[in-house]
């Protein structure tokens, strides 16, 4: 090993250079915070986390669809029942994927789709019920990219 | 051992590693044969199994509507001359591509169908890519599902099999990688996040979530092309067809998936 | 739009019912942009509503995070004989509707 001190003087730099992140791509900005829909959606009531399960894989292997479920735990009877699903991708350039609106005659409070997730985030979904409280349940989500560029 | 042969076992060696093509300019199926579905995730297998999530199943159904569809001067459909296609096109797909007697170009599925649409029903010619071509090649091929393909390769057709051949194995791009080095000699193994298959066409035209859309196994051939960043030819020229052909008989058995479903 | 329901065609008073339906829809995100580096607008299915003999047991209100050609998969309590009518719109005012009828014995 060359002990030279001018040599490792510039090492010691070039490698201080190197380990400066390189700037990230910028990702696309928001429409709007998650918090902030949400507070549209319950009008500042308090959401208990529970009776909701998002079936959501762990790893996508592509963000362009991934299959979700999401299910209350409700009779859906006529004095109780769910009446209204909002999904959220925290991480999505706009958060709020879908909201659906049910009623008793739905039966059961189950609804499956595809969605987008950009990039490796927390799928939340929130349940307000006819009683006027609100649920929730999150799913971590880990997404992959393709390897090879796809420039068709 | 004399020096004059470790000589020439070195120079053997060398020559080996410089050349590892040369050895490989042969068609050879890899073993043992998988479709690419085996390779892909739970999601995407899932999608391909269910007859009805499968979204490639939406330009079938679209297919089957064209089919039926009158077009060109003497609205004509397809059904007008060849009926119901659940019996008329069941087999057709697994001869594809291949030599109309006198031709010097191969014709693939998309190609018979362009044709049969000009010369005819006499009708505005469908673009390659374009949504009403993949709806009918997918519903035309999906009548061969389960069906294992078989091209013939000899004849008039062996100098196509043999051009198909060598584009496999010919280093192309800034990468410098051929068909060959990932999906013959790779296959299983992982790039990125992502598990290498064996590159086979059997399953096209297909839904590819990456496109978000349904797409041509000429258009997938652009998306390798670019991936190793090698100039992409449009869909159609020869060179595609040739390797279409070379594709189509080293998936062997393997069954017709249309509509498969990829990552 | 090309679209495809799947749900039974029969079913027993009472009996929930899944009900599926895809529809062919580039669902355009807004954040795409063309060969010529034009912004490629956005377009999707903003609203779907299912009615049964009339009246409305689903609504989906969705964005570009929903995925294109949109798949929903939802259920229904089967009380009467008749018919269900999907009806959807996107950004462009383009609209969709499928319907598909159902016998309820019992």
């Amino acid at each position: 090993m060359v002990k030279n001190p001018e040599r490792r003087t510039f090492v010691a730099w070039l490698g201080a250079l190197l380990a400066l992140p390189f700037a990230p791509r910028r990702a696309l900005a928001q429409s709007e915070p998650v918090e902030a829909m949400l507070q549209k959606v319950t009008g500042g009531a308090a959401v208990q986390s529970g009776r909701v399960n998002l079936d959501i894989p762990v790893l996508a292997e592509n963000g362009n669809s991934v299959s979700l479920k999401v299910s209350v735990d409700s009779p859906m009877s006529a004095s109780d029942f769910v009446k209204s699903i909002h999904l959220y991708a925290e991480k999505n350039p706009r958060p709020n994927i879908a909201n659906f609106y049910l009623n008793p005659r739905v039966g059961r409070a189950q609804i499956s789709t595809r969605v987008r997730l950009a990039g490796t985030q927390r799928v939340l979904a929130v349940a307000a019920l006819s009683d006027g409280s609100f649920w929730s349940g999150t799913a971590e989500v880990s997404v992959t990219n393709s390897s090879c560029y796809d420039g068709t | 051992m004399t020096p004059r042969i470790l000589a020439g076992l070195f120079l053997a060696a060398w020559l080996g590693a410089m050349f590892p093509n040369a050895a490989a300019q042969q068609a050879v199926r890899p073993q043992p044969l998988k479709s690419g579905i085996e390779f892909a995730g739970a999601e995407v297998r899932a999608l391909q199994q269910d007859d009805f999530a499968n979204p490639g199943m939406l330009w079938v159904a679209r297919g089957e509507k064209l089919w039926r569809e009158p077009a060109g001067t003497e609205s004509q459909s397809c059904a007008s001359c060849h009926g119901d296609a659940k019996a008329s096109m069941a087999g057709v797909a697994t001869r594809y591509p291949l030599l109309d007697p006198g031709a010097t170009r191969l014709v693939n599925l998309e190609g018979r169908i362009m044709q049969c649409r000009e010369q005819r029903q006499h009708a505005a010619p469908l673009k390659y890519e374009s949504e009403e071509l993949l709806a009918l090649t997918a519903y035309v091929r999906h009548q061969s599902r389960g069906m294992p393909v078989k091209v013939v390769i000899d004849g008039q057709s062996r100098s196509h099999f043999e051009a198909g051949r060598d584009l496999y194995y010919r280093r192309m791009g800034q990468m410098n990688l051929s068909c060959a080095q990932c999906h013959q000699q790779n296959w299983g193994k992982k790039l990125g996040p992502e598990i290498i298959s064996q590159g086979h066409g059997n399953a096209y035209p297909i839904y590819r979530l990456e496109w978000q859309t349904v797409g041509s196994l000429h258009r997938r051939f652009r998306s390798c092309l670019s991936g190793v960043r090698a100039e992409m030819l449009p869909q159609g020229v020869p060179e595609y067809l040739d390797l279409e052909l070379y594709l189509a008989w080293r998936s062997g058995e393997l069954p017709i998936e249309t509509p498969g479903v990829r990552r | 739009m090309t679209a495809r329901i799947q749900m039974p065609k029969q079913a027993t008073r009472g009996q929930v019912v899944e009900i599926r339906i895809a529809i062919q829809h580039p669902m355009e995100t807004g954040f795409r942009r063309d060969d010529g580096g034009r912004e490629i607008p956005k377009n999707v299915i903003n609203k779907l509503i299912c009615r049964y003999n009339g009246v409305e047991v689903f609504r989906a209100e969705m964005g570009s995070g929903v995925a294109a050609n949109p798949y929903l998969d939802f259920f229904v309590v089967a009380d009467a004989s008749g018919e269900l009518v999907f009806d959807w719109v996107d950004d462009n005012g383009m609209t969709g509707s499928e319907r598909a009828p159902i016998v309820v014995t019992g």
